[in-house]
């Protein structure tokens, strides 16, 4: 039956070339830890994103009981924490993901860094993931006020006074992030969740695609 | 006639720059309203607050800052709520009133007054140690960068107002 759907779409399409510019390539020996144990720290990288995918799925059902309100946000998280099946579980995930995602960045950076594999030509590819490491620092940074208890609410404004302390436009900054010059509150709320579900994924996606995109023309750096 | 030719915009260049032209102010026509709505926040005059009453007589006030607690009603956005405020009260050597804002100017934790036993005649922040003479001045070498904010005040009948946090006067 699948072979049968499969080879309709084939028939009409070719999907051959689509899968295999996708999924068929070679992995080099040097990078594969069945040949070389060490060559786990190539596994860095891949195992990011497989928590960032964990992190995208884990967020999009959060937010069928999440609220961005700061009357009933809180409310809202207790709720599911206590009352919802497995509910529990899955902010877990986000929870922990959040901070293991930065941990396997981090590892996936430094392997790049003490391997020169950041070296020409690739100097794009390392641009593109620092620029990756922003927008996620900004994902933890966005979602931590979520849960409006007392550690985001103070957290956000400790780090909105730090935003502020950018030269010439720190202000401005603040506020656009704020929403408000002076309270941190209800405007601040939803433009956190926004930026956090909508504005920040979206840059994440693009930035991801450019990165595997920039991996695949130019191939795994060769080895030591 | 082959020069006269140069000079003219061939017909691919044409369309290209209408195609251009027409899908440029159709982005911008697309992307000026989010723009705009998203930045509102800055472009907002903030409307000077009214000076409330803190239940505070003049008579009170000693030379001794003292904490003082009241709450306003705060406008944010669609959600209107009262908060608290506080502000540490005292008359300097010259006989000034002077209501300091105790948000500290390093990461915004709260300062107090004699709030460490080490340091008296200071206020002082918990969280990372910071501290600022009498005067509200950062003691330098603490990690404040200003001193303390000080509030808009005015009295009326005998009782103090105050409105919002400015820079302090010799910021």
């Amino acid at each position: 039956m699948l072979q049968k759907i499969y080879d309709w779409i084939d028939e009409r399409i070719d999907l051959q070339p689509i899968w295999r510019d996708i999924a068929d390539h070679e992995v080099p020996e040097h990078v594969n830890p069945a040949h070389h144990f060490s060559a786990f720290v190539y596994c860095f990288g891949g195992l990011t994103f497989f928590v960032v995918v964990i992190q995208i799925l884990s967020g999009m059902f959060l937010t069928m009981y999440y609220v961005p309100d700061i009357e009933n946000a809180w409310r809202s998280v207790y709720y599911l924490q206590t009352e919802v099946a497995h509910a529990q579980i899955v902010r877990g995930m986000h929870h922990w993901g959040a901070s293991v995602v930065i941990v396997m960045l981090l590892l996936h950076t430094l392997r790049v860094f003490f391997q020169g594999a950041y070296k020409k030509p690739r100097e794009l590819n390392w641009m593109v993931g620092v620029l990756l490491f922003f927008v996620m620092l900004g994902l933890g940074f966005t979602g931590y006020l979520l849960p409006w208890d007392n550690k985001a609410f103070f957290a956000t404004q400790v780090g909105l006074e730090i935003a502020q302390q950018v030269p010439f436009i720190g202000d401005q900054l603040k506020i656009l992030l704020a929403g408000d010059a002076s309270i941190v509150g209800a405007q601040t709320l939803t433009r956190f969740f926004a930026i956090h579900v909508f504005f920040l994924p979206a840059a994440l996606f693009a930035l991801l695609a450019v990165h595997f995109i920039l991996i695949r023309r130019q191939g795994i750096s060769g080895p030591l | 006639m082959s020069e006269e030719k140069k000079q003219q915009v061939s017909r691919r260049q044409f369309l290209n720059y209408t195609l251009m032209g027409v899908g440029g102010f159709m982005a911008a026509g697309l992307l000026i309203s989010p723009v705009r709505m998203a930045i509102d926040p800055v472009l907002k005059s903030t409307g000077a607050g009214d000076l409330a009453n803190v239940g505070l007589s003049v008579d009170d006030i000693t030379s001794e800052p003292q904490r003082i607690d009241w709450s306003i009603d705060q406008v944010d956005g669609w959600y209107e709520s009262q908060v608290n405020r506080s502000a540490w009260v005292y008359r300097n050597d010259s006989d000034e009133i002077i209501a300091f804002s105790p948000i500290c100017k390093h990461l915004g934790c709260v300062v107090s007054w004699e709030g460490s036993d080490q340091y008296p005649d200071e206020f002082f922040c918990p969280c990372h140690d910071g501290r600022y003479y009498k005067d509200g001045v950062n003691v330098p070498g603490t990690p404040p960068l200003a001193p303390l904010d000080e509030y808009e005040m005015e009295i009326k009948d005998g009782m103090l107002f105050l409105g919002d946090p400015k820079p302090h006067r010799e910021a």
